[in-house]
Formats: C-alpha cells, sequence, structure tokens
C-alpha cells in the first residue's frame, strides 16, 4: 500500500498554509525512511492535521535518536496502547446475569500493528511548529512474562518517567531503563492496571450507571417491602 | 535483560562509590531528609526524597502517587460527554482549561467545529482559567519565601475571577461547561461589563505583586542564578509553559498551532526570558497574567453573535480514529491522544499532563543546590499534585 495515499482524501487548493504544512510532513516521512529504510513499516499523513509513524521493534531507539537529528527535541510523552479489547465491556453489565460473549479480536488504530501492545510517543520539533507520533509494536510474550522493548531514555531524559508509568501500568519493560521503579502504585501491587484484562473492581462489584442503582420510590415498591416497612413502623 | 540487570548493578555501584568519595573527600555523613508529603511548597501531597551533603543536595528524588486517580481507565468506562467531569479535576485550578482538549480531539475525531461565538467563549474562560489559576501562584511564591502578604492578595483578586467563571458556568471550580460540539449555555446578562471591571482589577494585582514582590531584595537574591535550566535540557525533559519561556525558548501553543480557539484573531505578545533561573520562570507567570488580561478584553470587544452550540447528534458516538490535541494550559502543554473505535466511549485516553514533565527534571534541577533553594525551585517550577498523578 502507498503509505501516503491519505494526501487525496482532503486538501482543498484554497487552503495554502495546510499545503504548506504538508509538504513539510512529506519531507519528514522522506529523512525518516532515508534513516530507517524498510524498519518504517506504515505513515499515516491527516494533511494539515497530524502524522503518524510506525516503525518495526528493533528500531524504536534509533527512531528517536532519527527524530532528534531532524530537530525534534521537545519530547512530548511515550505511553502504550493495550489493544486487547476488554473483556468486561464498559462495565455495565448486570452482575447477577451471566457475562455476556464479546469478541476477542484485536482491531488496530492508524498505522496497523501486529501485536497486543503497541508503544506510542510524541516528540515535537519547536522550531518548525509540528509533531509526530511514533508507533511500535510491543512483541508478544507467554502469559505471566514481560513484554520487551528498548528505552528510549538514552534519546531522550524525558522518558525516564513516562516508562516508569508506562512499567507500572502496562507490565511493558525498558531495556536499558536505569530504574523501572513504580510511579504511583505501592511496589508489592499486583497486576498492570491499564491493561485491558485488568478489572475495574468498582464496576465490577456496582455497574454505574446500572439497573441495580434505581431504587423504588416510596409507596410504588413491591409489596413485600411496604409491608416490612409498615411492620417495622408497628413494633417501634 | 541481562542488559538491563548489569546496568543496575553498574548504578549501584557508582552511588556506594559516589557516597564513599563524599565521606572520604569532605569527612561529612551524608543525611537522607524527607521533604514532605506534608509541606506547604508541594501543594498537595508531594514526597520528595533527598540526600545531603551538609547543606548540599547530592540527590534527590520525587516520590509522587499519593493522590493517584486512575484517570485513564476511568475514561475506559465512561462516555465522552461524561469525561469532561474526570477530567476537570486534574489541575484543579484552572479546571476548565482542562475540559478543552479533550473536547476539541473528539470534535476533530467527529469531524464538526464549534461556533464561532463557542470558540470565543472558550477561550475567553480558557484565559479566565489561566488568570485564576496562575494568581494564586503569585501570592503562593511569597509565602515558600516567608512573605505572607502577597496570598492574602491573591486570594483576594482571584476570587473574582472565580465569581466571573461561576457566573458563566454555575461552578467555581469544576465549571463541566464544555460540551462536544460548544458549550452548555450562552453568557448571563451583564457579564461582559463585569468582566472588563474584573481585568482592571487583575491588572492592578499584578501591578502590585511586581512592585511588592519582584523589586524585593531578598526576592531577588534568593531566586536569580538559583535553579537554572538550559534551553536543551529543558526540551528533552518536555518542560512547556512557563518553565519553558523562562529558558529562552520561544514557543507557545497559542500562537504556533493552528487550533479551533479564538488565538489567531487576537493580539498578544508571547514573553520569552534568556536566564531560565527560578527569578525568570515566576516573571514570565507574572507577565503572562497581565497578557492574558488584555487578551480577554480584546475577546470581549469582538465577541461574534449567533449560536454556542453546533447541530450533534443526540447520542454522541466518536468515529474510529486516533486524535492528539493539545493546547497551552496555565500550567504548560496538556494534552490528550484519544483512541476512539466508534464506541460510546474512548477506547483509550492518553492524558499529558504539563505537570508531570515539570516535575520529572527535579533530581536533574536539585544536584547541587542548598535545601532552602529547593523550595524556592519547587515553588518557581509551579506544579498542582492533581497534575502528576492524574
Amino acid at each position: 500500500m502507498d503509505p501516503l495515499s491519505d494526501t487525496s482524501t482532503s486538501p482543498t487548493a484554497d487552503e495554502t498554509p495546510a499545503l504548506a504544512s504538508d509538504t513539510l510532513r512529506e519531507g519528514i516521512v522522506d529523512k525518516l525512511r532515508a534513516a530507517l529504510g524498510d524498519q518504517l513499516l506504515d505513515v499515516k499523513l491527516v494533511p494539515g492535521t497530524d502524522l503518524w509513524a510506525r516503525v518495526a521493534t528493533e528500531a524504536w531507539r534509533d527512531t528517536g535518536l532519527a527524530l532528534r537529528d531532524q530537530g525534534f527535541h521537545y519530547f512530548c510523552f511515550l505511553s502504550a496502547i493495550d489493544w486487547l479489547p476488554s473483556p468486561y465491556g464498559r462495565g455495565e453489565d448486570d452482575p447477577t446475569a451471566p457475562a455476556p460473549e464479546r469478541s476477542t479480536e484485536i482491531v488496530h488504530g492508524y498505522t496497523g500493528g501486529e501485536t497486543r501492545f503497541q508503544v506510542f510517543a510524541r516528540v515535537t520539533d519547536i522550531e518548525r511548529h509540528i509533531g509526530v507520533t511514533v508507533k511500535a509494536d510491543v512483541p508478544d510474550v507467554a502469559a505471566g512474562e514481560s513484554p520487551v522493548i528498548e528505552s528510549w531514555v538514552t534519546n531522550y531524559a524525558g522518558a525516564n518517567w513516562h516508562e516508569r508509568e508506562c512499567h507500572e501500568m502496562f507490565g511493558i519493560t525498558f531495556a536499558g531503563h536505569p530504574d523501572l521503579r513504580n510511579m504511583y502504585l505501592p511496589t508489592d501491587f499486583e497486576g498492570y492496571p491499564l491493561r485491558k484484562d485488568f478489572p475495574l473492581l468498582a464496576r465490577l462489584v456496582k455497574p454505574w450507571p446500572g439497573i441495580v442503582d434505581v431504587e423504588p420510590l416510596p409507596g410504588e415498591g413491591d409489596e413485600s417491602t411496604d409491608a416490612a416497612a409498615d411492620g417495622e413502623g408497628a413494633s417501634a | 535483560m541481562t542488559d538491563l540487570i548489569d546496568r543496575q548493578k553498574l548504578s549501584y555501584i557508582a552511588a556506594q562509590a559516589a557516597d564513599a568519595r563524599l565521606n572520604v573527600e569532605l569527612e561529612t555523613e551524608g543525611m537522607t531528609l524527607n521533604i514532605g508529603p506534608q509541606h506547604p511548597a508541594t501543594h498537595g501531597t508531594l514526597r520528595i526524597i533527598v540526600r545531603l551533603d551538609g547543606e548540599q543536595v547530592v540527590w534527590a528524588d520525587p516520590s509522587a502517587g499519593y493522590m493517584h486517580r486512575g484517570y485513564e481507565k476511568l475514561t475506559e468506562v465512561r462516555t465522552f460527554p461524561q469525561v469532561t467531569t474526570l477530567i476537570n479535576r486534574i489541575d484543579w485550578l484552572g479546571s476548565f482549561a482542562n475540559e478543552v482538549p479533550f473536547i476539541l480531539a473528539a470534535e476533530q475525531l467527529m469531524d464538526i467545529e464549534a461556533p464561532p461565538r463557542a470558540q470565543w467563549i472558550r477561550t475567553i474562560l480558557f484565559e479566565l482559567s489561566r488568570i485564576a489559576n496562575v494568581s494564586l501562584f503569585l501570592g503562593d511564591l511569597g509565602v515558600q519565601l516567608g512573605a505572607i502578604t502577597p496570598v492574602f492578595m491573591a486570594f483576594r483578586d482571584r476570587e473574582y475571577v472565580l465569581n466571573l467563571i461561576e457566573g458563566a458556568t454555575g461552578g467555581r471550580f469544576h465549571p463541566n461547561f464544555d460540551r462536544i460540539g460548544g458549550l452548555k449555555d450562552d453568557l448571563p446578562k451583564g457579564w461582559i461589563d463585569e468582566t472588563r471591571q474584573v481585568m482592571k482589577k487583575l491588572r492592578n494585582f499584578c501591578d502590585e505583586i511586581e512592585n511588592l514582590l519582584f523589586g524585593n531584595k531578598i526576592f531577588q537574591d534568593r531566586t536569580r542564578g538559583i535553579g537554572v535550566i538550559p534551553p536543551a535540557v529543558a526540551q528533552q525533559y518536555g518542560l512547556s509553559g512557563a518553565n519553558l519561556r523562562a529558558s529562552g525558548v520561544d514557543w507557545d501553543l497559542r500562537r504556533d498551532q493552528k487550533i479551533a480557539l479564538a488565538y489567531d484573531k487576537v493580539d498578544f505578545k508571547v514573553w520569552t526570558h534568556p536566564d531560565g533561573d527560578s527569578f525568570a520562570r515566576c516573571w514570565i507567570r507574572l507577565q503572562e497574567t497581565r497578557e492574558a488580561t488584555k487578551i480577554v478584553d480584546q475577546l470581549l470587544d469582538g465577541i461574534p453573535s449567533g449560536p454556542v452550540m453546533a447541530k450533534v447528534p443526540r447520542i454522541i458516538k466518536v468515529p474510529e480514529g486516533e486524535a492528539w490535541v493539545s493546547t497551552e494550559n496555565p500550567l504548560g502543554e496538556m494534552g490528550y491522544y484519544v483512541v476512539s473505535q466508534g464506541d460510546l466511549g474512548p477506547f483509550r485516553v492518553k492524558i499529558r499532563t504539563a505537570s508531570f514533565n515539570n516535575i520529572s527534571i527535579v533530581p536533574w534541577v536539585l544536584r547541587g543546590v542548598y535545601v532552602p533553594d529547593v523550595i524556592t525551585i519547587l515553588a518557581s517550577l509551579y506544579f498542582i499534585l492533581g497534575d502528576i498523578d492524574k
């Protein structure tokens, strides 16, 4: 597939600034391709809006370096996405009914993907007023093992805390990171909260906004509760 | 994995060696000091563990997480309109500003745009949040240095701004006023005139603070040349907002980004300072508050008429896609990376907060400073705990 095929969709002739920034973004793609070659797997370009690129797992650290050399000195953020559809849906199931069947098919977003976890980061070029989001697949591992990808700390010092956060939330190990301690959670916390298969217990116990929230108003409840209330009143 | 373990071992050995050298060369014993979690300079509950050599910090480690509320997880079980209630509470001093980038990201995915009047009112409320937020910083700054008066002035004048926000939105702290496609309501009668009066008061407040605090010899001695952050380091750590501009980097998302707010309709100056020290960071914030009052004045003069809500479906479903929108919030760049799979709620929301990056530089910048300066540097970096912990 032609990576730049999206350019044909929306640009209109009267939007000169948007077109100008598009050549800018295409230039960035060209330079990235020159630096990474086949390792640049897919590109998504929305003219005048944003640019996404997916690179091979092995090239993750080199991508950061290539971007920094292009002038993307400003580190915005780094995080991960768990593409597995949540087995709990949006937490609106009736806890008394049997759990509904849900699809476990993984649907990736822009620039596609092959694995369950993806890391993504955004860096900005302050001189050219432009930002780019890069993604990389994190290879799947057996249950109980931690997926591994290279760390960006050597490229951007600010990635340190973001990778710590990502490690505790998704259980992804960043090889080469000096100190992957927990940021927010207690050291002995078990599980990785932002993984889709980590249940949000508050919702499982009492779904919201759920059927169980709706209680009958006084006087319109069923017979048995009214009778019980009356009985209480009489005894008191 | 072996690589990682070797590195950990090496860094441990290096730390031990540094400690040993410290003891031999200076004949002092290292001491570990806990600043916080309950300390006035921590704006909430941030704990900073510092290792001292005499009065000098050799190593500092901020420990966040006392206020982690898991908003990224919670957004996954909310519908799009429900999310604004949560993200209001990230930076609680400038709540309205938190809502705007998320709503803009959702609008970008749905390919709708708010009507011009809504965009202008959004921008006005955005700048009012900035004024309310930063005026408190200017007062609080005095407290960190032992001056009590400015904070009373700040609370007095911030109240005027909060009254305005309450008048327009119904909430002092958590407006929850922004909607996908526009705003909940139009401005109330008489609000515009009142806002003009308050902006005058706020400009007076800025002048007062400048005379009272920024010209003060003690203030200058304690902030000039302290906690210098060079521009290259600031960018590497992703510092944003006033912290970045104080290092001489001319970058302001209000000016440098095409976004559906009314900033391109007004004339304002982006202040930078070449020094990169604590004084520069405080000074930039003072100038920005003053600049924000001028932005509000200009916007009030030219506010267009028309509806405040675009046509949106009653049940909001956001089409599949990914969007990143960030704005120049009071604390710096705040953005949301929204992934939608065509459902009622987002599939994943990555919240990029300004304070998280601004505080990640603390271990770097505190190395080698003296204990009293720790407080001024933290104060000048200006963070809000909810903004770090999310």
